[in-house]
């Protein structure tokens, strides 16, 4: 009886390891941070793209209204694709549209609103990018949906048609 | 002449007690907990990203807003989740990951005892 333990116990430890790797086989590397939702929104003031006046964020999201934050960079083409369902959803007059501009130069930022258009209502400045870790981005284009001062919704990459009616019924 | 030259030699070579190839040496201990979130597998201080250098901005504004180490850990930790952390804390997520070594340790030394001391 002992002696048949031995070898069983070898083909069962083995095909353990087997199905742990042959599982992790399919399993992706690269973490995406979960979304948090229900975080408060952080508290920072920025300069304005197109003025060089600042901004406070209690001066940009108000109470009882939804409002979209999407940061952005005129040198990611990304950004680029997402831009048509951001002017969309700025038509709805649902939601209020502000844009952080991460990263980028003045001139580029404002040519590529020029070629693209405007669908943000404010534009504030995140130079270094301390201001999208802040809440809680790693990288451009991120979009957040943000009602009462809490974040209700994170999207990471661009927007597309399929989002942006799920964005749509958000404010139901 | 010749005593000023060798004193002046050795102030200068005096003065270098107080070079240091690492300034901020409390900003690159955090640094090097934090995981980068773009180039997966390096820290923060290792990382050249746009990513890892804002993180070492914003880490430096934190120094000197006066939060401690475990503060900006946990600052990091809200917005990121415990995978931005090198060395994550004990909760119901890492228990397995921290108590799975004391268990195979506590195992392997029950084998032991069992085979050579109580054979005897």
């Amino acid at each position: 009886m002992k002696q048949k333990l031995v070898p069983y116990s070898i083909i069962v430890i083995f095909f353990v390891i087997f199905l742990v790797f042959y599982k992790s086989l399919k399993d992706t590397n690269i973490y995406t941070p979960e979304v948090k939702i229900n975080n408060d929104i952080p508290i920072f003031s920025a300069e304005r793209l197109l003025s060089n006046e600042s901004l406070d964020s209690k001066e940009i999201f108000q109470l009882d209204k939804f409002y979209i934050l999407n940061i952005w960079s005129s040198w990611c083409a990304p950004c680029r694709d997402e831009h048509s369902i951001l002017m969309d959803l700025s038509k709805s007059n649902k939601f209020i549209v502000i844009g952080m501009n991460y990263k980028d130069n003045k001139k580029n930022a404002k040519s590529f609103l020029d070629e693209l258009g405007n669908p943000y209502e404010k534009i504030i400045i995140d130079k270094n990018g301390t201001k999208s870790i802040e809440w809680g981005a790693f990288g451009v284009p991120e979009t957040f949906i943000i009602y009462n001062n809490k974040i209700i919704k994170k999207y990471i990459g661009p927007l597309n048609q399929e989002l942006f009616l799920e964005i749509q019924n958000l404010t139901k | 002449m010749k005593t000023f030259k060798t004193l002046i030699i050795i102030f200068h070579l005096l003065c270098f007690n107080n070079l240091y190839a690492n300034e901020n040496s409390e900003r690159n201990e955090i640094t090097k907990n934090l995981r980068c979130l773009i180039c997966q597998g390096q820290s923060v201080y290792d990382s050249d990203s746009d990513f890892a250098n804002s993180m070492k901005i914003l880490v430096d504004k934190k120094l000197n807003e006066g939060l401690s180490d475990k503060e900006i850990y946990s600052y990091f930790k809200e917005k990121y989740g415990d995978w931005i952390l090198y060395d994550p804390g004990l909760n119901k997520n890492t228990y397995l990951l921290w108590l799975l070594p004391i268990l195979i340790f506590l195992f392997g030394g029950a084998i032991i005892v069992k085979s050579f001391i109580f054979k005897k």
